[in-house]
């Protein structure tokens, strides 16, 4: 099977006055459709910065990141935004709601932006999913950390993404809560065959996937495919 | 449209939480919309009235003006041609009333019965004024009458003749109060001008002729045809019913385009606050529309969403502004009552309110424009980390820069209708901005450069407020220091003006001139002069006379030549001169020399002012005819001088020497001092029942009459700086409003380390009159500046700036921007940290 994503050589260089500082450094792999991903590791080992380049979110300073079979450097800003847009979804560690929006806005908003019509009842029908079929008037201030993830997951899989990322969804989440949250991203993901890629400080959320990259110091040090076989038997 | 749909449906939701926000924005551009649309409205019905009642305002179809009699063959024609005509003779004189026993300088109008053909002398009784042709009354000017005590029935004495008053004046055809307050008329029967005997050799006469052209005529082609070509023949000036329109429409906007420049700068500064308010609001946004360029939304979707919500809030103001202005378009005749020759009938020009609409929404989305392009640069990787990125050079901002100065040109442009002063005004407002701008960067870097950090820990913190992130400082100090600098200039060239007049009041300068004073009459008033122990500091005689060649060339044929560069002015005046053997100490030799006695006949040498030699285009040696009275005398230009005119006293565009105009028909004009008001209208009293024909001015008139009038043009003025103040104060109000988060945070942190409420309110206090000061101390500069130019460049006089007024202005301002600033920090100290936290969150 093809790749959903392929990274290929990637490295990324910030220059900050006359330094330069190397944040990821000849990255490679290739994640196939459907399959789940953690990517993990210490502070400022660059996973953060590794999410961000793969969903497009910025450029890398050399190699190529393919993305639903297009290649991300050729691509404009706003053609990296439409790609966006129709294949992937995010879920945020600090859940980056739009807050002068509801919770039923915020999840109809992706699918506004694909320019589909009568997107109120698929946007209801995921916050029921989420278990937030009562709190669809709420704005982001109104609702707790955990109601507020929910909205956002509900929001990441509105546009039925190929491709969902993942930035410590758990991160600012009590253990209770953030249990919750883990199952629905699992279920949702199993349910609409998604693929997901997450970054994660949680040793216990990252053995779930099907495969961990291991980054430190900007590098790609471990890829353990065996956990994507231990897991798939 | 589906997009567009979408892009207005998210500019509603986001403004959900920040519709009191975006308001408080637009607010300050309602004055500046409320002050264009009332005097638009106000000058498009002003222009109707005109158009309307030009028949009523000229009183005639035509009026014919010359300094010397109509000529009978000319009125003997007109009576041809059926047209009835009406004359009229005005000069100054002194009147006297017996009663109070006042004297002053008016304006003597001799008329027939049959003026005005259209519109009235309006006058209390009504009918006086009909019946005092007949009676053989006179009619008095209001302001007078109230001066003198005097009331119908009183009597008052022109020259030799005592006329009883058959009533008072409230308005003549085409005369405003502001003209009536410099020379207010005085109305007595022509048939008895001759025996007030002051129709003397040498007197300065204006002779009117009004007419009425038949009934059923076409009025151009009768005006065309038959009568202009006859007036041109006989060289005499005239106003038709169109030129008259033509000439009050022109003056009119212009001072309708002038005030509409003030009420643009205010519009201008309220735009300022806009983009202010607006970099503040983007700044906030910066996270929402990283997630909506994360889930897809284009760069150009962030700065719709955003452009719409200012549009929209643009329009909002604006009609509000429109509907403000439609209310103070009302109050404007008020204002300007004493500028108009009418009472004028108002009604909303929808115009006016379309225009003001477009405006506000132009300005306010332009200025906008400068903080939202910056939206198209938010990085979707912002919602990852929140990292400072420098900012990125962006080319938009020039293009946007240009579209606000084309803007402001062309609408200055349109004002204005030159193109050489819009692009002054406009370069005049982008320096004060950068005035203001570079004073309040400089301030703000010698604030860091020069901290004193050895200070209390309250002004340490005031003074920090000042350039940490998000500062207000820049914006407040512009809007401000523009209002500022209009209202202290205005205050400075004011007192620039009166001063310069009192200056002319020093030790051994005279105060009080006489003229008109007969060559027999000469020894007596010298002598009357004495005796009232009065100087005689200066007595000269005057000749009028007309220039009737320039360099060989009659000034007719100059005349209609299209490519002479020789000024108008020179060539229609009436010379009055004099003639002396040497200069006097106002006067300075700049070329050739003074030849004091002329010589021969065929060698008179004269002597020029260098303004006059100038717009003449002569120089030392070129001849020059005068038609003195019928005789022509040819002289040559012998020397060129020039003037101080900074004095009441005599000073001559031409001067001649002794030998050559002493037996021409000529009046007299004596300078005299007095030291205080009583010895002075005893002696005006004594004079003017004595010699009726002299007129006197004095200082005290000049002075009151000109702070009466500068004190009506200065309330119009204070009217228009009152918009851009206020609309500095809502800029105030709204950035203090807008700042208020990041205080509370800064606040509450400072409590929860220890700091006491009146700490808090004092760091406050301190930032306020610190950003007061630096804007009211910048505008203050800005107006001694622009007051000092003025003084230098317009009028000619020392500039003596008046501190104390600049003081006033630097306390008053200073206290409203503190007071301002606490009122609206007041909820931050006065309540809980926690749960204005929770709140504001």
């Amino acid at each position: 099977m093809s790749s959903i994503l392929l990274v290929n050589h990637v490295s990324k260089t910030y220059q900050s006055g006359s330094k330069s500082l190397t944040v990821l450094n000849d990255i490679n792999f290739e994640i196939t459709p459907g399959s789940s991903v953690a990517i993990v590791g210490p502070s400022g080992s660059g996973k953060t910065t590794l999410l961000g380049l793969c969903a497009g979110l910025d450029g890398a300073s050399t190699g190529n990141i393919i993305l639903t079979g297009q290649s991300l450097e050729k691509l404009s800003e706003d053609e990296r935004a439409a790609i966006r847009n129709e294949h992937v979804g995010f879920i945020f560690q600090s859940f980056n709601l739009l807050p002068t929006l509801t919770a039923l806005e915020n999840v109809m908003v992706p699918l506004e932006l694909l320019g589909k019509k009568h997107v109120k009842s698929q946007a209801l029908e995921l916050l029921e999913k989420v278990g937030l079929g009562d709190r669809i008037h709420h704005y982001p201030a109104q609702l707790s950390g955990g109601e507020q993830q929910r909205v956002s997951i509900a929001r990441a899989f509105a546009n039925k993404p190929k491709i969902l990322f993942a930035d410590e969804p758990t991160g600012n989440l009590d253990e209770e809560t953030g249990a919750v949250i883990e199952n629905l991203i699992f279920n949702l993901n199993k349910e609409s065959g998604t693929t997901l890629v997450m970054v994660t400080h949680d040793g216990e959320l990252a053995q779930r996937t099907n495969r961990i990259l291991k980054l430190k110091g900007g590098k790609l040090v471990d890829d353990s495919q065996e956990n994507e076989i231990s897991s798939s038997l | 449209m589906q997009n567009f749909s979408w892009l207005l449906k998210m500019a509603w939701r986001d403004s959900r939480k920040n519709r009191s926000r975006l308001f408080l924005f637009m607010s300050s551009i309602i004055l500046g919309i409320g002050a264009l649309v009332a005097i638009n409205s106000f000058g498009d019905n002003l222009t109707e009235q005109i158009n309307s009642e030009a028949k009523e305002l000229l009183g005639a179809d035509l009026e014919i003006t010359s300094r010397y009699p109509i000529p009978d063959s000319l009125r003997q024609f007109l009576s041809e041609l059926n047209v009835e005509q009406s004359e009229e003779l005005s000069f100054a004189s002194m009147v006297y009333f017996p009663n109070s026993g006042g004297t002053r300088l008016v304006n003597i109008r001799a008329v027939e019965g049959d003026y005005p053909f259209y519109g009235q002398i309006e006058t209390t009784p009504n009918q006086a004024a009909e019946t005092f042709y007949t009676n053989n009354n006179a009619i008095v000017d209001k302001s007078l009458m109230l001066q003198f005590n005097a009331k119908t029935g009183d009597s008052v004495k022109v020259g030799e003749l005592t006329f009883p008053i058959s009533g008072e004046v409230n308005k003549t055809p085409g005369q405003s109060a502001i003209t009536t307050t410099v020379a207010p008329p005085v109305f007595i029967p022509l048939s008895q001008l001759e025996s007030t005997g002051l129709l003397q050799t040498g007197s300065r006469i204006n002779y009117k002729l009004y007419v009425k052209f038949p009934e059923g005529v076409n009025y151009t082609d009768f005006f065309k045809e038959k009568l202009e070509p006859r007036l041109e023949k006989e060289e005499l000036r005239y106003d038709d019913v169109e030129e008259r329109k033509e000439e009050l429409g022109d003056a009119y906007s212009d001072l309708t385009g002038f005030l509409n420049l003030t009420a643009f700068i205010a519009l201008l500064l309220g735009c300022m606050g806009v983009a202010s308010s607006v970099q503040v609001y983007v700044k906030e946004k910066v996270q929402s529309v990283a997630i909506l360029r994360c889930l897809g939304a284009s760069a150009s979707q962030g700065v719709w969403i955003y452009l719409i919500q200012i549009f929209f809030m643009g329009l909002i103001g604006s009609l509000m502004g429109a509907g403000l202005g439609t209310i103070i378009q009302y109050y404007l005749p008020q204002l300007f009552q004493d500028f108009l020759p009418f009472e004028i009938d108002l009604s909303i020009s929808g115009f006016a309110v379309l225009q003001g609409i477009a405006i506000g929404v132009i300005t306010s989305v332009l200025f906008a424009l400068f903080p939202l392009i910056q939206i198209r640069k938010i990085s979707p990787l912002k919602v990852l980390r929140a990292s400072f990125e420098p900012a990125q050079k962006d080319r938009m901002k020039y293009v946007v820069l240009l579209l606000v100065v084309l803007f402001i040109f062309g609408f200055s442009f349109s004002q204005l209708r030159d193109w050489q002063n819009a692009i002054i005004f406009t370069i005049g407002l982008i320096v004060s901005a950068l005035i203001l701008f570079g004073v309040g960067k400089l301030i703000i870097w010698l604030v860091r450069r020069y901290f004193p950090t050895g200070s209390s820990f309250v002004v340490r913190q005031g003074l920090a407020n000042l350039y940490r992130p998000n500062n207000q400082t820049l914006i407040l100090v512009i809007t401000i220091g523009i209002g500022t600098a209009l209202i202290t200039t205005l205050l400075l060239s004011q007192d620039l003006l009166l001063n310069k007049v009192k200056l002319s009041s020093k030790k051994n300068q005279p105060n009080m001139v006489l003229f008109d004073i007969q060559g027999h009459q000469v020894s007596e008033i010298i002598k009357m002069t004495e005796e009232d122990k009065l100087p005689v500091i200066q007595e000269v005689p005057i000749v009028t006379m007309r220039l009737a060649s320039l360099k060989g060339r009659p000034v007719d044929q100059i005349k209609k030549d299209t490519t002479t560069d020789i000024r108008n002015w020179v060539l229609n005046r009436e010379y009055r001169v004099t003639y002396r053997d040497k200069l006097i100490d106002s006067e300075t030799l700049i070329e050739g020399e003074y030849q004091g006695k002329v010589q021969s006949e065929d060698s008179i040498f004269i002597s020029l002012e260098n303004g006059l030699a100038e717009d003449m285009k002569v120089e030392l040696g070129y001849p020059i005819t005068f038609n003195v009275q019928g005789a022509m005398i040819k002289t040559y230009v012998g020397s060129i001088r020039k003037i101080d005119w900074q004095r009441v006293q005599t000073n001559f565009l031409v001067l001649f020497p002794e030998g050559v105009l002493e037996e021409a028909p000529k009046f007299h004009v004596l300078l005299t001092r007095y030291e205080n008001v009583n010895q002075s209208a005893d002696y005006q009293q004594k004079v003017v029942k004595r010699f009726p024909n002299i007129s006197i001015i004095d200082l005290d008139l000049i002075l009151k009459t000109l702070d009466e009038v500068l004190g009506k043009i200065s309330f119009i003025i204070q009217f228009m700086a009152f918009f851009s103040i206020t609309t500095g104060i809502i800029v105030l109000i709204g950035s203090v409003s807008i700042s208020k988060f990041q205080r509370i945070q800064e606040a509450v942190l400072l409590r929860t380390i220890g700091a006491s409420k009146k700490q808090i309110i004092r760091i406050n206090l301190m930032e306020y009159f610190f950003l007061g000061s630096i804007a009211s101390l910048t505008g203050i500069f800005i107006a001694l500046l622009a007051t000092w130019a003025l003084a230098y460049f317009t009028f000619e006089t020392a500039f003596i700036p008046n501190f104390a007024g600049a003081l006033i202005a630097y306390l008053a301002i200073t206290a409203l921007t503190v007071l301002i600033g606490l009122m609206n920090s007041r909820s931050v100290v006065n309540k809980p940290p926690l749960e204005i936290l929770r709140k504001e969150v």
